[in-house]
């Protein structure tokens, strides 16, 4: 991909992004921008490669073919960590908490404040990261009563509230969340709902995966749908509706732009 | 009246009933133990842990903890390395092994020249290898056990094999080292410096009132590794990394801790803690021999499992293996100071290892659901 092509306020771009588990093509061909400050929705049905396009573009998986442009520059995340380096965070579906730490070592899992550097015997700077923690889950709103408890006995909405904050905390420049509130009650639906507001109106990037047609006309600016493992539509939140988005999703209606064969 | 404390968002909590931490259960079960043993031993008019004969001014029975200690401290060094492998969530079968194979290699740099003005019969090695500093032994030593560890780290972290068949095959493997090494025969007489590795007092004898501990060096540094490791679990990356592997290891590479690079680093940790053992061990026994540290991998496995550490990873800590090492040594002695022949100290032994493992698989269970 050449640099042009890319406006200024371009923050991630994929070109024929592409990922096969052997046989099955769980991505083809994904063709994705978003910018500065914009808030997107991904749809689709279950199994409609959502997560997958989600594993591509954190690092957590390597792309069968296609480019990734992030920040200005191609980009060939070798694992999470990278990506998260370079300012992309990510709330992913199947929790990434560990079980048996507390909630401060969760999320500070894979970059713990480090008080003394003694390579991988470094002390931790363990009241460094309980304040911080604190401050986050404040931010956040979060309920949880005592917080050197293990994530373990946690519900799982405070749980999926951890690993919010967690995004939320760090600085960055792309937010991604795979179905936030997919196990959340009416108020931490509501709580989370009010995280990503904040975050727009900071002007931070997000893509949100959901499958809540209300929550995504409430919070996002444009909607991208994917089914059996392409990009079937992209849509202004504006020019559409949700009957509209159904068609898409079930595949009563394809876009133009990306009817086989227009590419 | 409850005293209740508003924690983050308003929840109400109670922060005495925090839940107690788990290594009291095992401190519990110590107690009752010693206790049992105790009443068996008055039963026959003796003692288990107190000092019985009035021409001694002692409060304890002397002899008996410092055996206690001492029988405890070598295979309690090798705990301690694998409890870091199981919090992992993995399992090293091969301690015993390596053990054996680290002693015959690291003797046979230990050697001294000359036996009562005689060449030294059992020498392995040339001249050369006769009367060498001290270091050089204790560095051959922890290399071979690193090595070893690294080995297994290796097959473990790069190539998938499950932790149970790669530990599996060093063990057959450096067991074959250990009888290939010199033909099967032992390695004797270490220079006078090697033998006061184990056989010294580092820290001379050690006095609160009518309390006396000998402070033989293979339990002084077995405390001394416990504390050390304790902190390092705690309060450490390495600590923290080893239990985020151990408890979710898929969410700890998504968080970008590099899980293949840490195991290797555990494994060999593990490792360099057997060599430790070793050399302590042939040290202790001035002799190396092939079949040395047979069946040690389950003494220190069992340790770890009755200390509480749970072999599903990311459970456990080096307070609840020394603990369980202790109960070990007690169980022991106790058999011993009630004359039970040894053919059923094993069996109790087997016994017990099961037994803690079956408690182990109860408490996952349990916790499975949601209990
Ligand atoms: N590691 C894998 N190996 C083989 N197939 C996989 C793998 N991961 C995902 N798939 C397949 O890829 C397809 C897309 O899965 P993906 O998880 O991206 O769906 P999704 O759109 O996120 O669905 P949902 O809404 O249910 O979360 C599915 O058919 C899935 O079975
Ligand atoms: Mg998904």
């Amino acid at each position: 991909m050449s640099d042009h092509a890319m406006g200024h306020d371009v923050v991630l771009e994929t070109r024929g992004l592409t990922k096969r588990y052997g046989g099955v093509h769980a991505l083809e061909n994904a063709n994705f921008v978003i910018r500065k400050g914009e808030h997107v929705a991904i749809m689709g049905d279950n199994g409609a490669g959502k997560s997958t396009f989600v594993r591509q573009i954190t690092g957590v998986e390597q792309p069968t073919s296609g480019e990734i442009a992030f920040d200005g520059s191609v980009v060939n995340f070798d694992g999470p960590l990278d990506a998260r380096r370079r300012g992309i965070e990510a709330v992913f579906q199947n929790l990434a908490l560990a079980d048996d730490l507390d909630v401060p070592s969760n999320l500070f899992l894979g970059r713990e404040k480090i008080k003394f550097n003694l390579g991988p015997f470094s002390i931790l700077d363990g009241k460094g990261m309980r304040e911080a923690t604190l401050q986050a889950l404040k931010k956040t709103a979060v309920k949880i009563p005592n917080l050197s408890s293990t994530i373990r006995h946690m519900s799982g909405g405070q749980r999926q509230c951890v690993a919010i904050a967690r995004t939320a905390t760090f600085a960055s420049k792309l937010i991604i969340m795979d179905e936030p509130t997919a196990a959340l009650g009416v108020q931490e639906t509501a709580q989370v709902e009010n995280i990503v507001r904040t975050l727009k109106n900071n002007g931070e990037a997000l893509i949100l995966i959901s499958h809540n047609m209300r929550q995504v006309f409430d919070l996002v600016d444009r909607i991208v749908v994917f089914r059996r493992g392409r990009i079937v539509a992209n849509l202004n939140k504006s020019e559409t509706d949700g009957q509209d988005v159904v068609a898409y999703i079930t595949g009563a209606k394809t876009g133009a732009e990306f009817a086989e064969g227009a590419l | 009246m409850a005293v209740s404390q508003i924690g983050i968002g308003g929840l109400e909590y109670d922060p005495r009933k925090r839940s107690l931490p788990p290594e009291l259960g095992v401190l519990a079960a110590l107690i009752i133990i010693i206790v049992v043993f105790e009443v068996l031993n008055r039963l026959n008019g003796g003692s288990f842990l107190f000092n019985m004969r009035e021409s001694v001014p002692a409060l304890f029975n002397q002899q008996r903890l410092d055996i206690m200690l001492l029988q405890v401290a070598i295979t309690g060094i090798i705990a301690l390395g694998v409890t870091q492998v199981i919090i992992l969530g993995g399992i090293d079968l091969s301690s015993g092994s390596v053990v054996g194979a680290t002693a015959m290699i690291t003797m046979s740099f230990a050697q001294t020249g000359l036996v009562n003005g005689n060449p030294n019969p059992s020498a392995i090695l040339g001249p050369w290898a006769m009367d060498l500093p001290v270091i050089v032994p204790i560095l051959v030593g922890l290399a071979c056990g690193v090595f070893a560890g690294l080995i297994n780290g290796f097959f473990i972290a790069y190539t998938k094999i499950p932790p149970f068949i790669a530990t599996l095959g060093m063990m057959v493997s450096a067991r074959g080292v250990a009888r290939w090494w010199s033909n099967g025969q032992p390695v004797s007489f270490p220079t006078e410096t090697y033998a006061s590795l184990a056989n010294g007092d580092l820290l001379g004898t050690i006095t609160f009132g009518l309390f006396r501990w000998p402070g033989q060096n293979p339990a002084v540094i077995f405390l001394l590794l416990a504390v050390l490791m304790f902190l390092v679990m705690r309060y450490t990356l390495y600590g923290k990394r080893s239990y985020a592997i151990g408890s979710n290891e898929a969410a700890a590479r998504m968080s970008g801790i590099n899980v293949a690079r840490h195991k290797l680093l555990v494994y060999a940790m593990a490792g360099l803690f057997t060599a430790i053992a070793a050399i302590l061990l042939t040290s202790k026994n001035l002799t190396a021999q092939a079949g040395m540290g047979v069946m040690y991998e389950l003494d220190a496995i069992a340790m770890a499992v009755i200390g509480g550490v749970s072999l599903a990873g990311g459970r456990g800590s080096v307070v609840g293996t020394v603990l369980g090492a202790m109960i070990f040594s007690v169980i022991l002695s106790g058999f011993t100071s009630i004359r039970l022949d040894a053919y059923y100290q094993d069996m109790v032994k087997g016994a017990i290892i099961v037994g803690a493992v079956v408690f182990d698989q109860w408490r996952q269970r349990r916790r499975a659901m949601g209990a």
